[in-house]
């Protein structure tokens, strides 16, 4: 049996009096989409911060697997590795657009970005790859040179995306990615994720308090309150027949048209 | 070309107007950006006696390194006799005493506002830039913090990112002044507004080069003999600007030209913008022409 991707132990994170996360502990597996539900305020974003490295857990470990075996623990690593494993094994793709994106370069030089963070010095290949990645998420290439600023809502959420998916990470972190935006544009951007997910295999984290996008996207999922797990498990078996009692409410107040 | 001798300061001036605790502050500032070539160092600037964005960290490097016996040349945008060069060459007269030349060569401390001179500088002169935003990141990066790690770290594809964006926009890097450069393959460095022209001038020159930003209080330098290159794609190399046409008054092809619009019916004319080698060559050509 091959080692999980990504194991989380006893994963605590305070602010002052109030414990956001508190004893969190999973694993995710090589091509698993893990999501983590929960009601506003539940901990759930700053769980995947914490996870992803953009704030530091005030207990517990993160530990990562990387190809050759080698299992690195997050709090160990030096910041200068740190960033450069954010920008190259991992993505996380932001609720709002504008956080993960610059809005004041075109969508070529966001998608540029990662590659010539990574070393790509030739003009040609850089901007054949972003065309690549732009039809990848469905937007047409002749926009390539438009500011993001010029993009719809769920165009600019694809452009995310793309700008993470190009460096070829293993592990995206996701924060409701398709928060604020209408059910018809989340659909198609679920859609994406999806295939997306499946072409490159990858493994996901995905936070949102939209129990459709968990059933949807993750295999298994992980529902929490008041910074505590309270159930996790299959995603169908979670939904189908919630165990606790918060989580037989979060599903039945899912509403019915 | 125009020399005056060294002269007798103002009394009630510190040599150099600075007093002798800020200088000493700014050497140690100096040292240490000369110790790691390109680094930014932040250093305490002082209130100029003139406004900022008129060279107020270029004057306290130069009030910095000034002795008596050097000679000053302040040049803004390659001409000796404009209002800021002027006015600093007559600053330092008046508060130092030391001796102003417009000569390159006989020059050893040379104050530049977004020029390099064109004359070859030697070992025994210093080059001084005024500087008004020392970060090459800027552009694209609004946080301090973050570009301060970013050049902890090496993180520099942001600065292709500018010039990728160049590209897509214009077909071309039509970055044509501060041209981001890369020094001793390290720190990612903005020489100031100088015109790209000038970057090739920066590398392996014999002169000390020092760099100083009143308003943002860095200052950072170039040791003589250091490799400085010029960042590019490898499809779209770095190339500096040329003309087609000369210098309508040395005839020079090969420095760099302003363009001086003479009437309102269209006339203009190129001139080069370093005056000292336009005169120098025009009093040549007048000569062989006798």
């Amino acid at each position: 049996m091959t080692a999980p991707l990504l194991s989380v132990g006893n994963l605590t994170k305070r602010f002052g009096a109030t414990t956001a996360c508190s004893g969190i502990s999973f694993d995710l597996w090589p091509g698993e989409v893990l999501g983590i539900v929960g009601e506003s305020g539940s901990g759930k974003t700053t769980l995947l911060q914490c996870v992803a490295g953009l704030q530091s857990a005030d207990e517990g470990s993160v530990a990562y697997h990387l190809d050759d075996g080698h299992r690195i623990e997050l709090s160990t690593l030096s910041e200068p590795a740190l960033r450069r494993m954010q920008r190259t094994e991992w993505a996380f793709i932001h609720q709002h657009p504008h956080l993960g994106l610059r809005m004041n370069v075109s969508a070529g030089a966001n998608i540029g970005e990662r590659l010539m963070a990574n070393q790509w010095q030739h003009y040609g290949n850089i901007r054949s790859e972003a065309e690549k990645w732009l039809q990848a998420v469905e937007i047409d290439s002749s926009r390539i040179d438009d500011l993001p600023s010029t993009y719809s809502g769920g165009m600019q959420q694809r452009l995310q995306i793309a700008r993470n998916l190009v460096s070829k990470p293993k592990l995206v972190f996701m924060d409701e990615p398709t928060g604020g935006l209408d059910v018809s544009v989340q659909a198609r951007l679920l859609d994406l994720i999806r295939n997306l997910v499946r072409k490159f295999g990858l493994s996901v984290v995905i936070v949102t308090h939209d129990l459709a996008v968990a059933r949807l996207l993750s295999s298994r999922l992980i529902v929490m309150r008041n910074g505590e797990i309270i159930e996790e498990g299959l995603t169908d078996q979670v939904l189908e027949d919630p165990q606790s009692a918060y989580s037989q409410l979060l599903v039945s107040s899912i509403l019915q048209v | 070309m125009s020399t005056e001798p060294a002269s007798v300061p103002d009394p009630g001036y510190n040599f150099a107007y600075l007093n002798e605790q800020t200088k000493k502050m700014i050497r140690r500032a100096l040292l240490k950006a000369i110790a790691i070539p390109g680094y930014q160092v932040p250093f305490a600037s002082r209130e100029m006696p003139m406004p900022y964005g008129w060279g107020t960290g270029g004057v306290q490097v130069t009030a910095s390194i000034l002795t008596p016996d050097d000679v000053l040349k302040v040049i803004d945008q390659g001409a000796d006799d404009t209002t800021n060069a002027v006015s600093i060459r007559k600053f330092f007269r008046r508060t130092a005493g030391i001796a102003t030349t417009s000569d390159t060569e006989t020059a050893t401390v040379i104050q530049t506002r977004h020029r390099i001179p064109e004359e070859p500088l030697s070992e025994s002169q210093i080059l001084v830039f005024q500087v008004p935003i020392p970060e090459p990141l800027r552009f694209l990066e609004p946080r301090e913090t973050e570009t301060r790690k970013m050049h902890a770290y090496e993180d520099y594809g942001l600065m292709h990112v500018k010039l990728y964006e160049d590209i897509s926009q214009n077909g071309h890097i039509a970055t044509t002044y501060a041209y981001p450069v890369r020094v001793e393959g390290r720190y990612v460095m903005d020489p100031s507004p100088t015109p790209k022209f000038d970057n090739p001038k920066m590398d392996n020159c014999e002169a000390l080069q020092l760099f100083g930003a009143g308003r943002e209080k860095r200052i950072y330098a170039l040791p003589p003999y250091t490799r400085v290159v010029s960042l590019d794609f490898e499809d779209h190399p770095f190339e500096i600007q040329k003309w087609t046409e000369k210098c309508s008054l040395c005839g020079a092809d090969d420095s760099f030209l302003d363009e001086v619009i003479t009437d309102d019916k269209g006339g203009r004319m190129f001139v080069c913008s370093d005056t000292d080698f336009c005169s120098k060559r025009q009093i040549g050509r007048q000569e062989a022409a006798e």
